[in-house]
């Protein structure tokens, strides 16, 4: 599966197009992590444990739409957008979505 | 009985060991919040610096492949292979500059203790998606998107996180 982000796929051809694919997942973050982050949120910087969980999410929802695409018969989603918004204090929700196509 | 009483006003007035103990600590707990700001302070700023060193050793290495957020022109090279790219960061500002802010809301105007915590997780998050394919010739379409996960209200955390995605480009060798 060859996901890009521009309309075509360089160095190959889109045969055919099978229209909108979309993967989403809500992840609330649990209280190890909340902890964790909770002591590091007094001096600033990176959340190294949010990070890994949204990239989770991120992977799960990407994940989702390959599936998606793959069912409808495609081998390849061009214009992959991404998209987090939080649902409510502490929960995040993970959008991602393409055009599924064919290509040779 | 009333001797005894006084007797024990005496022995109250007397400054004893460990009402000086007490005394100190009720200092101590009283300018607790004023030390967390004071070791906030310097312990943001030295992670601060210390990153920003980081990330601009970092753009050095990347300088040499370009990352445009357009679309690929037509007279590139032959194209080998393209696959998209993702890198992200959640970042969260220390206790002091949220503090400072307080004073900001007052006056409005540009909050720079927070652009600097932004504009530093975004070139992270654009070297994290450089860095998820290193063997990249071109990045296209880069696209940067900042989100707020929760905004600190009451006991929550409040946290951005910034997302950058592209798509990597490798060039055919050439034969020359």
């Amino acid at each position: 599966m060859i996901l890009t982000n521009i309309e075509s796929i360089p160095s190959k051809n889109i045969v055919e197009h099978y229209g909108l694919v979309q993967g989403s997942t809500i992840r609330a973050k649990h209280v190890g992590r909340d902890l964790m982050a909770g002591l590091k949120n007094i001096v600033g910087g990176e959340l190294k444990g949010y990070t890994e969980l949204m990239k989770e999410a991120r992977q799960q929802a990407t994940d989702r739409m390959v599936e998606q695409a793959q069912e409808l018969g495609a081998n390849a989603i061009i214009n992959v957008r991404f998209t987090t918004t939080s649902v409510s204090q502490g929960a995040a929700e993970m959008l991602a979505y393409g055009t599924a196509v064919r290509c040779e | 009985m009333e001797l005894q009483f006084v007797a024990n006003k005496a022995n109250f007035m007397e400054p004893q060991p460990d009402s000086i103990l007490v005394g100190l600590l009720v200092l101590f707990f009283y300018s607790l919040p004023i030390l967390l700001l004071i070791a906030t302070w310097i312990i943001g700023r030295t992670i601060e610096k210390r990153h920003y060193q980081d990330i601009r050793q970092r753009e050095d290495r990347w300088h040499q492949v370009p990352a445009t957020n357009g679309k690929p022109t037509p007279d590139l090279p032959q194209i080998a292979s393209s696959e998209l790219v993702v890198g992200s960061v959640v970042v969260s500002v220390d206790h002091f500059k949220r503090w400072l802010t307080g004073f900001r809301k007052i006056f409005g105007g540009e909050m720079k203790s927070y652009s600097s915590v932004i504009d530093r997780g975004r070139r992270e998050a654009i070297l994290r998606m450089k860095e998820a394919c290193p063997e990249a010739d071109m990045f296209v379409n880069c696209r940067i998107m900042t989100s707020t996960i929760s905004n600190g209200k009451g006991k929550a955390i409040g946290c951005s996180e910034v997302l950058a995605y592209a798509t990597a480009l490798r060039f055919q060798p050439s034969d020359e």
